[in-house]
């Protein structure tokens, strides 16, 4: 008998989804995919909008990295108000918008690998569903939980202090920024009390670094096995090849390095890339226009991140990158689980990118806004903590959006989630009599590498507990479990 | 001296030159009684309602009436307020007022009002009317969205013969406060900007210039509204 498994709403992950995984009489996967099923319609109802109005209106989409959402969409309006294409901001309004945006991805990242991911590593992912959660590391490993919760504040502080409030705040606008950091905010953060200062936070960051790759040593053959398949990867690099999650040039490299995209103006993005959409998901399915649908879906966020860019510009970071690289002796890196390494070096060279910043007296004083030329079209691309970004706006004579295109970090992994699901659902349910929780656990695993904001991605309403469904040929429902 | 008269609020002596009227007088003894369509200096027109007092059982708009000798003022009791704050509410369901991203949050009367009155959400249900947004003018963008009928704008948005720049359009639900095309293509900036200024809500925009004003630093960030008149 063939069965039918729903997986509804997938668990720790920001927003709203469901697997479904098709099983034939003989115990195979037939089918397994990743739905995306509710809709906002952002794009639609900033149209008519004061194009002033989308970097405030837009990061509404999110309330984990609306500066995400808050930056790209004021980066799309630098070039409408004609103050170039992301790097022609006055020396304040560049670095506080950098400092704002480090500040976004190091609390983001410390969110997702403490409270979402290390319960999975802690407790592994077949331990008890009732500790598997940030309280039980509350109760295991209080440091560490501890750790999670300072971290993440630090990072929301910093947001406070360049944007004017931890979530949705109005700090850049078209052209810049609106305020300075003042001394004492500088000096807080400096040289702050215990442990809300730079210097801790960059140690922490090193600390949550030797966790995970102890966690690694100890299970190198799972980790190294757990949804692993070859994919493109995206990302912007600056100009030089280093990693830059605020600006810089568009690049692909496909599985073994080699470049697809050469370092092009995001400005002409949607000359490298399309979007598909399917029937079955509200979330749309990007690919590289010259590799065509079956070969140009790409993967997005720290893993890639790391792939494409040649070097990190902070030392600590850097040192952290070679040892990463050697895994794979230099060429990209394709394992699933690893974008969790991948992200928490990414949390220590935001870390040391904060507290340089912090040290750089334009942050106190200069001009905060530069405008030019006005134009009427405007691409703002960033690198999100979950990968990049993009927000495409077109104004009409009167000053209104009258055309607005995201295309989301989650939704630039649509793909790859679909196939991280389908590879472990092979590899875990193949041949099952019963559906055990951990099994459904490990396709959540595959999903939470990629920390999928969905809400984001089909500007959804969320909600997340998880059910599963088992579903027979007749499509009479077998058997239900909720977590 | 002579033309000082004796009054109560709420059972408080105040004093007030004869004539004046209740708010005012109200405001001149360190009591505040919201307001929204009013400004000082412009002849009111009790249109929002907000200053609802009641004077010998009557519910009479405190802008508009003058207070005269030994009026007994009732202006902060529950039933008052709660009057008041159920104008405010009404106001917010018969528009759509998206503070989150509107360039007048922090600087809004009417979104003060709300937090004065601890407004969590209006207990009448949401109209969700289609209304446009004009942006046609170089120098505003008149968001109908947002408007409360004030009339401020109207009454205090003119050009050096006296013409109004805005006026009534329309009737009923379909009233509409506009620009007058014309007089909106030759609007100069100070004239926008005080336009924008005297509007209470955030339906009046001067065109390219949002949130510049860090959160912080606006209006209504660390005081409610009123507090510059309470003693």
């Amino acid at each position: 008998m063939s069965k039918k498994i729903t997986i509804e709403p997938v668990t720790r992950v920001e927003g709203h989804g469901k697997v479904t995984i098709h099983i034939d009489a003989q115990g195979n996967i037939q089918q397994s995919r990743l739905h995306i099923v509710e809709f906002r319609g952002f794009e639609r109802f900033v149209q008519g909008r004061p194009y002033w109005e989308a970097p405030v209106l837009v990061q509404r989409l999110c309330g984990i990295c609306p500066v995400s959402h808050h930056l790209a969409a004021a980066k799309a309006l630098d070039v409408i108000v004609g103050a170039g294409t992301g790097d022609g901001l006055t020396p304040t309004g560049e670095k506080m918008r950098r400092l704002m945006h480090y500040g976004q991805v190091f609390q983001s990242h410390s969110l997702h690998f403490f409270h979402l991911s290390a319960p999975d590593f802690l407790f592994g992912i077949d331990g008890d569903v009732a500790t598997r959660n940030i309280i039980g590391i509350a109760l295991t490993n209080p440091e560490l939980a501890v750790q999670g919760v300072m971290m993440r504040k630090f990072g929301q502080e910093i947001i406070r202090a360049t944007a004017g409030k931890k979530i949705h705040g109005t700090g850049a606008i078209p052209g810049g920024i609106n305020k300075h950091l003042t001394i004492d905010e500088r000096d807080e953060f400096l040289k702050g009390t215990d442990p809300l200062n730079a210097d801790k936070m960059v140690s922490w960051a090193q600390g949550a670094l030797d966790f995970f790759k102890g966690y690694y040593l100890a299970n190198k053959d799972f980790v190294d096995n757990f949804s692993h398949f070859p994919s493109n990867h995206l990302s912007l690099v600056r100009k030089d090849g280093a990693l830059d999650l605020y600006h810089g040039v568009l690049r692909a490299v496909d599985s073994e390095g080699k470049k697809i995209l050469h370092d092009v103006d995001y400005q002409e993005y949607d000359k490298y890339i399309e979007e598909e959409v399917k029937s079955w998901s509200y979330m749309k399915f990007p690919y590289l226009k010259e590799q065509g649908k079956e070969k140009g879906w790409y993967r997005v966020g720290p893993l890639a991140r790391l792939n494409t860019a040649d070097f990190i510009p902070s030392p600590l970071a850097q040192r952290e990158f070679e040892i990463y690289k050697a895994l794979t002796h230099g060429k990209p890196n394709n394992h699933c689980l690893l974008t969790h390494y991948a992200r928490l070096i990414e949390v220590l060279h935001s870390a040391e990118m904060i507290r340089e910043l912090l040290s750089d007296p334009d942050l106190l004083k200069g001009d905060l806004v530069i405008k030019g030329q006005k134009q009427k079209e405007g691409v703002g691309l960033i690198e999100a903590p979950r990968g990049t970004l993009f927000h495409h706006y077109r104004i009409n004579d009167h000053d209104q959006i009258e055309m607005a295109n995201l295309i989301v970090s989650t939704t630039n992994n649509n793909e790859p989630m679909n196939k991280a699901v389908n590879i472990v659902a092979k590899a875990q349910m193949t041949g099952q009599e019963v559906i055990t929780e951990p099994m459904m656990n490990a396709v959540e695993v595959a999903i939470r590498a990629y920390d999928p904001c969905l809400s984001c991605a089909t500007h959804a309403l969320g909600k997340m507990p998880l059910e599963l469904t088992l579903v027979g040929p007749d499509d009479k429902i077998i058997d239900r479990k909720r977590s | 001296m002579s033309n000082l008269i004796k009054f109560k609020i709420d059972g408080t002596e105040c004093m007030a030159e004869s004539g004046k009227y209740i708010v005012e007088a109200a405001a001149d003894n360190g009591i505040f009684i919201p307001t929204l369509c009013n400004m000082k200096g412009v002849k009111p027109k009790g249109a929002c309602r907000v200053c609802t007092v009641r004077i010998n059982g009557r519910l009479m708009t405190s802008c508009t009436t003058p207070v005269t000798d030994g009026m007994e003022i009732e202006s902060h009791s529950e039933e008052i307020e709660e009057l008041r704050k159920s104008i405010v509410e009404l106001l917010f369901v018969s528009g759509n007022h998206f503070c989150p991203a509107c360039e007048k949050s922090g600087n809004c009367e009417l979104q003060a009002l709300a937090y004065l009155y601890q407004m969590m959400v209006p207990r009448f249900p949401y109209e969700f009317p289609l209304k446009a947004v004009d942006a046609h003018s170089p120098k505003i963008i008149k968001d109908q969205n947002r408007c409360i009928f004030c009339k401020r704008c109207i009454k205090t948005i003119k050009d050096e013969e006296g013409r109004s720049y805005f006026a009534f359009r329309n009737r009923g639900h379909k009233l509409e406060v506009v620009l007058d095309e014309e007089m909106g293509n030759k609007m100069d900036d100070e004239t926008a900007i005080l336009a924008m200024n005297n509007c209470p809500v955030g339906s009046i925009l001067f065109k390219e210039k949002g949130f510049d004003v860090p959160i912080g630093k606006r209006k209504y960030d660390h005081k409610p509204i009123g507090s510059e008149i309470k003693l």
